[in-house]
C-alpha cells in the first residue's frame, strides 16, 4: 500500500523570477562538455583522445575504480578539448558539436521481458549508468550492488527549480520504459514520489506517494528517509525524473539521447526568455543566457540552494535542470544589522519582517553578515524535516568522529538535504560543504 | 552614506593583508561591520542567505534588554529618593528626577561592563586572529543590570573581566562557553564579595535598614518578616494572620508593586511586566526559545505548588493545634518554649516548620513575580550556548531551572534568590541532558538497523 509523505518543517522561498510554462527549443550549441568533476568520487580514465571522433551515446571515459561505470558523449561530433586542472585532473572533456546527432546504436529491448543481467548491462554499455546515483554518500551507484529499492522524486520543492511535472509532460511513455528498466534492477521496491496534481500518478511497475510540505519535501534524502531509511550496510538508489524517461528512451529506442529540458530562471533573467528549454547534456551556459556580465550576475547551474556557479564559457552540469541568473550581492548595506531592516529578504528568523510583507522577493548573493562561531541553535531543526539532528551531526562531520556521524545518520542525508541549513543559519556555516567532506571521509574510511 | 564609506576604505588601509596594521584587522573589522554589513558574497553551499546573522540575533536581545533596563533605571532612582526624601510611596517621586538620578547611578556599571568586557574581546579576537564575536553585546548589558546599584565599580570589572577570561575565553571563545557569561559575573561576585552582593542594606543606592530598608521581599521573606499582606490564599491565612515581631516595612507592597516592578531589587530584574515585554520580543524573533521560558515558568510554578501544598498540611496542622486550645497562635509564632513544650516529634515537628516557613507557604504563582526568577529564565536561561540545544533538552533544561530555582529560593534562607545557581547548575548539566536526548535518536537508530538485520535473516 503506497504511503503519502506530509512534512511541516521546511521552508519554502519564495522567489522572484520563476521560469514560465512555455517549452522551447533551444539553439544547438557548438560545444557541449562532460565534466567528471560532476560524478563524485569518480576519476576519469579516458577512452578517446583529443580529436577523435564520437558519436552520440559513445563512450569517452569510464571510472578507474570501477571500469563499468562508462560516461557517454551527449552529442556527436569531435572532441575538441581535454581541459585538465590540477595534478592533471579532467575537469572538461570537451566536444565540437556536429550540426546534427549521429547516434550510437544499442538497439531497442523491453526491459520487462529482457534479463535483469542484460539490463543492467544495457545500462552500464550505454553510459545511462551515471543517471544512478546511491544512497550512502550521493555517489554514482555501483554497477555490483543491488539497491534495497529506488527511488525517483518527480516533486520539485526548491526554488526556482524546473518543475519535473512540466518537463515530463510529453515524456509518460519514455518514463513509464525507465521505471520498467529500474524496476529489474532491485528485488525491493521503486518508490516515485510525486506532487498532488501530478500526472504520473498512473504510473505503474511502482509504488507512489504523493508528496506535501514545504522544500526540502521534493528531496529524495528526505523521502527516503519517510519510506525507508538506509541504515547501515544498506544501500537504496535515487534517479532523476528526466533522467529515467532518458533510460526509457534508451530502451524503447537503443539510441542514448541526453536530452535535457532546462527551466532558465531567475530576476536576471528578462521575463520574455524566462522559459523551458530543450537542450542536450553538457550545453554551454551562454548558449542559453547569452553573454552575462558576471561581476554583476551570478551564472547558477542548478538552483539558488544546490547549485554550482559557473561562467559564460562553462556548460551545464551533467544532472541539473534548472540555469538560475541573480545579483551578485556584492554591496555594503549601512547598519544592515539593524532588526526589521532589509525584509525583503525571506527570512526564517522573526527578526526580518519578511513574512508580513509577503510575496516574492529578489534575492542577491550577499552573504548578509559573516562567519561567526555556532551560537543560535535549533534553527537548523526547523527546517529538517528528517529525524536527524543536524547540528550534532554537522559538528561530528567537523571533528572527524565516525562512530558519531554514523550513530546520527550521515547515511541517511546528502549535502543537498542541509542546503536550508546553509540558507538559514546564523553563523554562516557551509552546511553543505561540511557534509560533503564528512561523506567524503566515510567513503575512505568505512567505504 | 557613500563618504562614509569612501572614509572608512581608506582608514582600513594601513590594516589590510601585508600592510602594517594587518594584525590588528579585527578591532578595525569589528568598527567597519558594525556600520556596514559587508559586501561579503557567499563562496560555497546555497547562493543565497538569510538576513539574520549574529550581530542582529544579539542586537535584538539588547532591544528585548532596554525596556527593563529603562525601568530599572528610573526605578533605582525613585528607590532612592523615596527613602532619601521619605515620601509616602514610590510613585511620589517625580519621574524625571527618578529617571536621571538612577540613569547617573546605573549608566557607570554600563560603561565599566563595556569597556572592560569588550577591551578583554578585542584583545582575545587579535591574539587570535578572528573576528570580534558580538556575543558581549548582550553579557555587557546583562552583568551591570543583575547586579545591586551600589557595588564598587572595581569590582564590577574584575567580575567581568573574570566572566570573559575565564568564563568565556579560557573555553575558546564565543560558542565554546559552558556557562553563561553574565551569570558567571554574578557569581564571582557574590562568592568573592558577598557583603556587597547580598543582605538586606544593599538594594537600593545608600540603603539603611534604619530609615526604610532596601530589603527584598524575598530577603524579607526569608527572614521572617513578611506580615502577608499580599496573600491571597484563603489556605494560608492561619499563618499569615499571625503577628510578625516587628512590623515590616514592606508590608504596604501590593502585587501590583511587585507586577510593575517598584520594588526594591537588582538593577532591573524588578519589572516582571517589562520582562515579559522583553520575553514577547525574544520569542516573536525567534531569538529566545519559547520551550525553555515556558518551560522555566511551569517548572516554577510546580515547585512552588508543591511546597504550598506541603505548606497547606503545616497550616491545617496548626489550625487544628490553635482550635484544640493546646496552644495560642501568637505562642506558635513568637514563643519557641511553648512549642518545645508540646513535645512534639518527627512528622508533627515538620509540619509545625511547614506551617510557619514564610517561603514556603508564599502562593506559588506570585513566585514569579518576585525576585529574578522570571528575568532569569527569559534572559538568562535562553542563552543558546549554555543551554540545551535539542528541542526536548530545552523543554527539560527550562522545566529543571524552574523547579531548582524555587527549591534554592525556599530551602535556603541566606540566598532566597535561588535563580542564578539553578540555572548555573543547569548550564552544567545542560550537556548531559542534549546527550541522553540524542542518544535516544541513535537508540532508535540502531533499533531500526538491528530489524532490518533481522529481516534480512529471515528472508
Amino acid at each position: 500500500m503506497s504511503k503519502d509523505i506530509r512534512i511541516r518543517k521546511g521552508l519554502d522561498l519564495k522567489l522572484k523570477g520563476e521560469a514560465g510554462h512555455k517549452l522551447v527549443t533551444a539553439p544547438r550549441s557548438s560545444v557541449y562538455a562532460v565534466k567528471p568533476p560532476d560524478f563524485h568520487a569518480v576519476v576519469p580514465k579516458l577512452i578517446l583522445k583529443e580529436g577523435a571522433a564520437v558519436k552520440a551515446g559513445e563512450i569517452i571515459f569510464y571510472s578507474k575504480y570501477d571500469e563499468a561505470v562508462k560516461f557517454a558523449a551527449p552529442v556527436s561530433g569531435t572532441i575538441s578539448e581535454i581541459v585538465r586542472g590540477a595534478k592533471r585532473r579532467v575537469m572538461e572533456v570537451r566536444i565540437q558539436a556536429d550540426a546534427s546527432d549521429t547516434f550510437y546504436e544499442h538497439g531497442s529491448m523491453d526491459p520487462l521481458q529482457a534479463d535483469p543481467t542484460a539490463v543492467r548491462t544495457r545500462l552500464l554499455e550505454s553510459g545511462c549508468w551515471p543517471f544512478i546515483i546511491q544512497r550512502p554518500y550521493d555517489i554514482v551507484a555501483g554497477p555490483e550492488d543491488t539497491p534495497k529499492a529506488i527511488f525517483i522524486s518527480a516533486y520539485t520543492s526548491a526554488p526556482l527549480a524546473g518543475d519535473v511535472d512540466f518537463i515530463l509532460k510529453d515524456r509518460k511513455e519514455a518514463f513509464q520504459a525507465g521505471v520498467n528498466a529500474l524496476s529489474r534492477l532491485t528485488e525491493g521496491k521503486v518508490h516515485l514520489c510525486i506532487g498532488k496534481k501530478s500526472n504520473l500518478s498512473d504510473i505503474k511497475n511502482v509504488e507512489v506517494h504523493k508528496v506535501k510540505g514545504p522544500h526540502p519535501a521534493g528531496n529524495v534524502g528526505v523521502q527516503i528517509h519517510k519510506l525507508d531509511p538506509i541504515n547501515f550496510g544498506e544501500k537504496v538508489w535515487a534517479v532523476g525524473a528526466e533522467d529515467v524517461a532518458t533510460i526509457g528512451n534508451l530502451f524503447l529506442t537503443g539510441k542514448f539521447d541526453a536530452v535535457r529540458t532546462v527551466a532558465l530562471a531567475g530576476t536576471e533573467v528578462a521575463e520574455e526568455k524566462r522559459h523551458y528549454y530543450t537542450t542536450k547534456i553538457g550545453a554551454k551556459v551562454s548558449d542559453l543566457v547569452g553573454e552575462v556580465n558576471t561581476q554583476e550576475t551570478r551564472i547558477i547551474s542548478g538552483d539558488v540552494l544546490t547549485g554550482d556557479q559557473i561562467n559564460n564559457d562553462q556548460y551545464l552540469n551533467y544532472y541539473h535542470n534548472t540555469v538560475t541568473l541573480i545579483p551578485e550581492g556584492n554591496e555594503y548595506a549601512f547598519l544592515g544589522w539593524l532588526p526589521f531592516t532589509r525584509n525583503d529578504v525571506p527570512s526564517i528568523s522573526g527578526t526580518s519582517l519578511s513574512w508580513l510583507t509577503g510575496g516574492k522577493s529578489k534575492v542577491n548573493t550577499n552573504l548578509n553578515g559573516e562567519e561567526r562561531a555556532l551560537v543560535v541553535t535549533g534553527e537548523m531543526e526547523e527546517v529538517m524535516p528528517m529525524n536527524i539532528y543536524p547540528m550534532q551531526l554537522i559538528k561530528a562531520c567537523m571533528a572527524g568522529d565516525i562512530e558519531s556521524m554514523e550513530n546520527l545518520g550521515i547515511y541517511e542525508v546528502a549535502p543537498e538535504d542541509f542546503a536550508l541549513i546553509d540558507y538559514v543559519n546564523t553563523s554562516k556555516i557551509e552546511a553543505q560543504e561540511i557534509i560533503r567532506l564528512g561523506l567524503d571521509l566515510m567513503i575512505t574510511e568505512v567505504g | 552614506m557613500n563618504w562614509v564609506r569612501a572614509k572608512l576604505d581608506q582608514a582600513r588601509k594601513p590594516f589590510e593583508p601585508g600592510e602594517k596594521y594587518e594584525k590588528f584587522a579585527p578591532a578595525i573589522n569589528a568598527f567597519d561591520t558594525f556600520l556596514f554589513t559587508p559586501n561579503h558574497t557567499t563562496k560555497k553551499g546555497a547562493h543565497i542567505r538569510d538576513v539574520v546573522d549574529l550581530k542582529r540575533t544579539m542586537i535584538t536581545v539588547v532591544l528585548a534588554l532596554i525596556p527593563a533596563l529603562l525601568f530599572g533605571m528610573w526605578n533605582t532612582g525613585a528607590q532612592y529618593l523615596y527613602q532619601e526624601r521619605g515620601l509616602a510611596s514610590v510613585m511620589d517621586v517625580p519621574f524625571w528626577d527618578a529617571f536621571i538620578e538612577g540613569a547617573i547611578l546605573v549608566m557607570p556599571l554600563i560603561i565599566v561592563s563595556y569597556v572592560v568586557g569588550l577591551t578583554i574581546e578585542f584583545i582575545f579576537a587579535i591574539y587570535r586572529g578572528h573576528e570580534v564575536n558580538e556575543g558581549y553585546l548582550v553579557t555587557g548589558l546583562l552583568i551591570p543590570m543583575i547586579f545591586p546599584v551600589d557595588i564598587p565599580l572595581w569590582m564590577l570589572a574584575l567580575s567581568v573581566a573574570f566572566a570573559v577570561l575565564i568564563g568565556k575565553e579560557a573555553f575558546g571563545g564565543t560558542g565554546m562557553n559552558i556557562l553563561n557569561p553574565a551569570l558567571t559575573a554574578r557569581a564571582f561576585a557574590f562568592f568573592a564579595y558577598p557583603l556587597y552582593m547580598s543582605g538586606n542594606a544593599i538594594w537600593v543606592h545608600e540603603g539603611s535598614t534604619d530609615a526604610i530598608s532596601g530589603e527584598t521581599i524575598l530577603g524579607s521573606l526569608a527572614s521572617g518578616q513578611y506580615d502577608g499582606s499580599v496573600m491571597g490564599s484563603a489556605a494560608n491565612s492561619v499563618a499569615f494572620a499571625a503577628p510578625v515581631e516587628e512590623a515590616s516595612v514592606l508590608s504596604n507592597i501590593s502585587f501590583d508593586d511587585m507586577f510593575y516592578g517598584t520594588i526594591p531589587g537588582s538593577v532591573a530584574e524588578t519589572s516582571a511586566l517589562l520582562v515579559i515585554l522583553g520575553a514577547i520580543i525574544l520569542i516573536a524573533t525567534k531569538v529566545g526559545s519559547w520551550r525553555i521560558i515556558l518551560g522555566g515558568i511551569i517548572g516554577g510554578l510546580a515547585m512552588g505548588a508543591i511546597f504550598n501544598f506541603f505548606g497547606n498540611l503545616g497550616n491545617d496542622f496548626i489550625t487544628n493545634l490553635v482550635e484544640s486550645g493546646a496552644i495560642t497562635l501568637d505562642q506558635v509564632y513568637n514563643d519557641a518554649g511553648a512549642v518545645a513544650g508540646l513535645g512534639l516529634s518527627g512528622w508533627d515537628a515538620t509540619l509545625m516548620e511547614l506551617g510557619t516557613n514564610q517561603l514556603i507557604n508564599f502562593p506559588f504563582w506570585q513566585h514569579m513575580v518576585v525576585g529574578s526568577i522570571l528575568f532569569g529564565v527569559v534572559f538568562m536561561a535562553t542563552d543558546p550556548v549554555s543551554a540545551a540545544q535539542t528541542f526536548k533538552g530545552k523543554w527539560i533544561y527550562g522545566i529543571l531551572i524552574g523547579f531548582f530555582g524555587i527549591m534554592i529560593r525556599i530551602f535556603n534562607p541566606a540566598y532566597p534568590e535561588g535563580i542564578m545557581l539553578a540555572i548555573l547548575l543547569m548550564n552544567v548539566f545542560a550537556p548531559t541532558i542534549d546527550h541522553y536526548v540524542v542518544q535516544a535518536n541513535v537508540g532508535k537508530r540502531k533499533k531500526r538497523l538491528k530489524k532490518a538485520q533481522a529481516q534480512l535473516q529471515t528472508a
